[in-house]
């Protein structure tokens, strides 16, 4: 399927937020994630089931003012 | 000791984390400095990256708490979702809310900030407003549930300093109670002085001390300047008086004409 991930489109065979973060390589415990401008918890992302087009954001911590 | 939410704080100087020379200079400038408090961000994870753990796990070895922040979101609802993201992974109520009203000043957009505060209030945020010096404004986000107020003295990473000491002197007199911290424009450390002298409760600072020459003296300079500054708020200061006044006493001085 493809989606929109970071703002860049991608066709990925994800049908979960999990499998996505995982095929694509995302690691770590420090990413937060959202989809349709909807916060999808850590543990909510294994039935997190997605769809054609969604927009999905991955973000991490980084250095603020 | 300073109190933000209920929590307890020995220094009066919250630091930014961005634009340091290298991750050991913001280290040492963190530790330095002998703030408790310092201000993080989230940004778009690049995939098979892992650089914004590796950034939080030194920040984490440092012992302070964190500040998330809401830096560049424009709108309500890029800031909702922003604070809900930092509340997920830095697993804190705080959140330092930014909405961005103006691309070349960054001024904050006060009524997007307003309505930003009430919503995240209510879902049980502990917010610090980054916002201007307007004592109206301040009182609506007083409403909103704020119980901490982050007024800029001037621009962001402007050093300008403050631009508008009236008005802080405003604030600080119609909230004598709200932690009161001034969050934006502070360029030198008798910047920071002079706004703790006006009774502010804690300055944050982070260009001033990250595009130094030499942060980690900076940041040592700047905890002085706010402790001296807050000790002399304390102490009461002289007003400043149009005629002279001679120090030393004239009554008992010799005669010799």
């Amino acid at each position: 399927m493809k989606f929109i991930v970071n703002g860049e489109e991608q066709d990925v065979a994800a049908t979960t937020l999990h499998e996505l973060l995982s095929l694509l390589d995302y690691q770590g415990r420090w990413l937060a994630t959202a989809v349709n401008g909807e916060l999808v918890r850590s543990a909510d992302r294994v039935r997190h089931r997605l769809a054609e087009q969604d927009r999905i954001e991955i973000l991490s911590p980084m250095q603020g003012g | 000791m300073l109190s933000l939410y209920g929590t307890d704080f020995a220094s009066r100087l919250l630091l930014g984390t961005a634009r340091y020379p290298s991750p050991a200079a913001l280290a040492k400038a963190v530790r330095i400095s002998r703030t408790n408090i310092v201000t993080v961000s989230l940004r778009r994870e690049t995939a098979g990256g892992g650089s914004g753990g590796a950034f939080f796990e030194m920040i984490q070895e440092l012992g302070v708490s964190v500040l998330p922040n809401t830096a560049g979101c424009h709108s309500v609802s890029e800031a909702v979702l922003t604070a809900k993201m930092a509340r997920e992974v830095f697993r804190t109520d705080w959140i330092k809310l930014e909405v961005i009203g103006h691309h070349d000043t960054l001024q904050p957009d006060v009524f997007a900030l307003v309505e930003t505060a009430r919503i995240l209030s209510g879902e049980g945020f502990q917010v610090f407003p980054y916002t201007t010096d307007d004592l109206v404004v301040a009182e609506k986000l007083l409403e909103a549930g704020c119980r901490v107020l982050m007024p800029w003295c001037a621009p962001i990473g402007s050093a300008m300093g403050p631009a508008n000491q009236h008005a802080l002197r405003a604030l600080r007199a119609h909230f004598p109670d709200i932690p009161l911290i001034v969050d934006a424009g502070i360029g030198r450390p008798s910047h920071a002085a002079v706004v703790m002298e006006l009774g502010f409760d804690a300055v944050l600072l982070n260009t001033a001390v990250a595009a130094a020459a030499d942060p980690a003296a900076m940041a040592n300079a700047f905890a002085l300047a706010i402790e001296a500054g807050r000790q002399a708020f304390r102490a009461g200061m002289l007003e400043p008086r149009d005629m002279a006044v001679p120090s030393t006493p004239v009554i008992g001085k010799g005669v010799f004409q």
